[in-house]
């Protein structure tokens, strides 16, 4: 990677051009509802194109250059063919009549049925866009059921404290007010303090299980009845879904209603932030309001679904049973082989991943100073500072496309770097070095907001 | 263990692993989970296929599907995508990599978002642009939601009648749950000068659902007046000549990337843009890309204003976004580069000249009247038909077209992009010309 340090807007030269039209008359309409402002867009030519957004690219890190131990990210591998496949059905316009589109439905078909078999749900609906998108759909979903049986005063849901953002966040979207349940010392919801929580203004809980320590919530069935019992219903939120890949199916733990992560658990590519595609999937009594939540434009997020279905077929009933429980052996493996230079809070087995607090011995060392650290050696860091339960939370998470030299190496350099704190932390301060830029001054970022490109 | 191209694992590593784990099998590390929750037998899927019986899948559904000759809009454009965009997109450095967490090796994806933002904000002439919403429809979802916050307390957004159906339909659903008083109307400023609205906002489209560029002479000052904030609905590709969001003094643009050389594919992915004047900037969702320095004094780029955010602020947040669409961001950065200001002015040209020669020739067939005689267009327009709707759109298929899409208030709507040749249109016209309709 090195450091490239020009603005497309910078290559502009009046005159150049990269487009291909052919001939049009002079545009000349008559009338008020006309631009006036002058447009100002880059001037390049198609070589100057290439050349940026190739030397841009070579300052970014992804999957297909080296680990990426993202906690709660699943950053697997993106299989090439599901790349290919997309481009079979790019020329079809959303509002075309079933007739014309019976390839494009038997892939929904085909994608209902499986994600149910998978999930242990009944149908699928594919219009959320990502993860955050489909929990507020489930959420919809939920209140829209307790709507109909008349329990609007429903208006209460229960997120744990070790919840990803989103849950609190999709609820606050969706109008429900949010209510803590808290975690026990040893990581897992505390049936205790959910029990006096449960009333009938309880619309349900949102759990990701395995939670986002990597525990499995083995309390789930008392929790599933008990929210049952009140009349709230179970939201899963499937960003953890990966250990459970062909294990365990969140149907079969009472779960209601859920979210897939088809970025995350079905291997398509997460494209620098997007696009995701995040279906949602419901029980028998959800089924009825599934259309009735139009929550996107169109049809979802299609070519991700092509993606995602893809990837299924690959794996197929064989290899699905693999790809969660070799998740699981990966972070089982790493945690095991660096307990002894890292904080393990919690002493237990993990699923797909799991969180160190910081250094065993941080000697003024930082998690932050691991994380960049690691961009040194060569690794991504995983994710830092999350969940909140811990204050130096690192949050491991390998999958099960990483072979045993990767993981190998990712602890050896985590070693490297508990010796280098134990050693000389000064070394940490500065890093990264090797970065194609150092730590940014983030605070100027915040209190001089700098948006957009101005010509000086 | 059987070989599987995306597992690396080899049974002589598992066993490695599993000593170092201290157990003597996979399934131990599920011996937390109640056994009755752990699924038994085989999954009802196909059995694994090779990569070229995937693709052989995939081919053989594909020729399922009609290729048709697009003459249809109503938020889906099929504008030409320029070989490079694809060929950049692909690079796997943008393609595998994350958000853009860590930022010291994430400057690729930065930078982009940084560049996308210019661009947004250079189209509607507004100051700050996020960096990219799920689509056009949620993005004006999330534009309804910001007025309110906005306005503090204010809890009423009036909706234009004649935004797309896709758009008002994901305003209902949002309102629905969020409890906003949505109130449509296909007279907004009549709606807003009654003054007995609890206005937080007023969202119009820029081009309608009849193709119609809208005029909004006057109605920023009106909107103001009652203390709301003025969004507009906006398509990219025509804001090159279209007059600016800003031109009429709105607050906040919203619309769909789309039209910006994504390809149609049924629906998706495409990507909502966002942009703001600057006085509602800490109010935008989703996430923000900022220019700063590093140690070095280099150009650095940065998430940033995070204290709007999901993962900072939990329920107290703008809004719930975490990813976003950045990669089809991308995708327009690189078509508004290719472009550049003149191919952009020559594309809507293109599209000017040759939707106002389909209106004229339909019109000329007597099977159409034209309901909005005079009102401006660009490549999107309604006709009232003088024949049997059902009829003539099965017979457009049959021909191989798609177009004549129906609209709720009885008229059918056709749209012309760049690709549609004269010869195109010359056969589209002639097939409605000679059918019995």
């Amino acid at each position: 990677m090195k450091y490239y340090d020009k603005l497309i807007f910078e290559l502009s030269r009046p005159g150049r051009s990269a487009y291909s039209l052919p001939e049009a008359g002079e545009f000349k309409p008559s009338g008020s509802v006309w631009r006036e402002t002058p447009l100002d867009l880059p001037e390049v030519s198609e070589p100057d194109v290439v050349r940026h957004y190739t030397n841009l690219s070579q300052m970014n890190f992804g999957v297909d250059t080296g680990f990426y131990p993202l906690g709660s990210c699943t950053m697997k591998y993106n299989p090439k063919i599901n790349e290919e496949v997309v481009s079979l059905f790019n020329g079809i316009h959303p509002l075309q009549p079933l007739s014309s589109t019976q390839g494009v439905q038997a892939v929904y078909d085909f994608m209902d049925k499986a994600l149910a078999e998978i999930t242990g749900m009944k149908h699928f609906t594919f219009l959320p866009c990502a993860g955050a998108h489909g929990e507020l759909t489930g959420l919809m979903l939920i209140r829209e059921y307790h709507r109909s049986r008349g329990e609007e005063a429903r208006t209460k849901i229960i997120v744990p404290d070790s919840a990803h953002g989103t849950n609190p966040a999709s609820a606050a979207v969706c109008g429900l007010d949010v209510v803590v349940v808290k975690s026990r010392p040893d990581g897992l919801v505390d049936v205790e303090d959910l029990k006096p929580l449960l009333g009938p203004d309880i619309a349900g809980i949102m759990l990701t299980n395995p939670n986002t320590l990597g525990l499995f919530e083995r309390d789930i069935k008392q929790i599933a009845s008990l929210v049952h019992e009140c009349g709230g219903l179970l939201y899963y939120d499937g960003a953890n879904m990966n250990p459970l890949l062909g294990v365990v199916r969140p149907g079969d733990m009472g779960f209601d209603v859920m979210h897939l992560n088809l970025h995350k658990t079905f291997s398509t590519p997460h494209g620098g932030g997007g696009p995701g595609s995040g279906p949602v999937g419901v029980g028998e009594r959800l089924v009825p309001f599934l259309d009735k939540v139009h929550v996107s434009g169109f049809h979802g997020n299609f070519g991700v679904i092509l993606r995602a279905c893809a990837y299924i077929l690959s794996l197929g009933r064989e290899n699905i049973k693999l790809a969660g429980r070799l998740s699981t052996l990966a972070a089982n493996y790493i945690k095991e082989s660096l307990k002894d230079c890292y904080k393990l809070p919690i002493e237990s087995v993990c699923k797909h991943e799991f969180v160190f607090d910081g250094l065993l011995e941080p000697n003024g060392a930082t998690t932050l100073d691991v994380a960049k650290r690691l961009l040194d050696y060569g690794f991504h860091a995983p994710t830092i500072y999350f969940p909140l339960l811990f204050h130096q939370a690192l949050m491991i998470e390998p999958t099960e496309t990483e072979s045993l030299q990767t993981l190998d190496a990712f602890i050896e350099v985590m070693r490297t770097i508990a010796r280098e704190a134990a050693e000389d932390p000064e070394i940490l301060k500065g890093v990264p070095h090797n970065a194609p830029i150092g730590r940014p001054d983030e605070t100027l970022a915040a209190r001089q907001p700098v948006l957009k490109y101005s010509r000086q | 263990m059987g070989t599987f191209a995306y597992f690396p694992h080899t049974e002589e590593d598992i066993k490695v692993m599993l000593e170092r784990v201290g157990v003597s099998s996979v399934d131990e590390l599920y011996a937390d989970v109640p056994k009755e929750f752990i699924h038994k037998g085989e999954y009802d899927l196909p059995s694994a296929m090779t990569e070229e019986e995937v693709r052989a899948w995939f081919e053989s559904l594909a020729s399922r599907n009609t290729r048709l000759k697009v003459f249809a809009g109503a938020g889906a454009y099929d504008h030409y995508t320029p070989s490079v965009i694809p060929y950049i997109t692909s690079r796997s450095e943008f393609l595998t990599a994350y958000t853009p967490y860590q930022c010291e090796i994430s400057q690729g994806t930065l930078r982009y978002i940084f560049e996308w933002q210019s661009l947004i904000c250079s189209l509607t002439g507004l100051d700050v642009a996020n960096a990219s919403m799920y689509d056009g429809p949620t993005a004006a979802a999330e534009a309804m939601r910001m007025c309110v916050a906005c306005t503090r307390k204010r809890n009423t957004v009036v909706a234009s009648s004649a935004l797309l159906p896709c758009v008002l339909s994901t305003l209902r659903t949002y309102a629905s749950y969020s409890g906003i008083n949505l109130v449509e109307t296909w007279d907004v400023a009549e709606a807003v000068a009654e003054g007995t609205l609890d206005l937080a906002g007023v969202i119009v489209p820029s081009i309608n659902r009849f193709g119609i560029v809208e005029s909004h002479l006057g109605l920023s000052s009106l909107v103001h007046e009652m203390g709301g904030l003025l969004v507009e609905y906006c398509d990219p590709s025509a804001l090159a000549v279209v007059k600016t969001p800003a031109e009429w003094g709105a607050d906040i643009a919203v619309g769909d990337g789309q039209s910006l050389g994504i390809p149609l594919c049924y629906g998706g992915p495409y990507v909502g843009f966002m942009a703001c004047r600057s006085e509602w900037m800490r109010k935008l969702p989703g996430r923000i890309v900022g220019q700063t320095a590093d140690a070095a004094g280099r150009r650095a780029f940065v998430l940033t204003l995070q204290a709007r955010e999901q993962h900072i602020r939990r329920e107290k947040a703008t809004s719930n976004i975490c990813s976003n669409e950045s990669l089809m961001a991308l995708w327009c950065t690189v078509y508004l580069s290719v472009m550049g200001p003149e191919g952009m002015r020559k594309l809507n040209a293109i599209c000017y000249e040759r939707s106002h020669y389909l209106h004229s020739q339909l019109l000329a067939t007597g099977k159409f009247a034209d309901p909005f005689e005079g009102r401006p267009f660009l490549k999107e327009f309604a006709l009232q038909p003088l024949c049997d709707v059902a009829r003539l759109q099965q017979v457009l298929l049959d021909n191989g077209f798609f177009g004549a899409l129906s609209t709720e208030e009885g008229y059918v709507t056709f749209c012309v992009t760049e690709r549609r040749t004269r010869e195109e249109i010359d056969a589209l016209v002639k097939v409605i010309k000679e059918a019995e309709l």
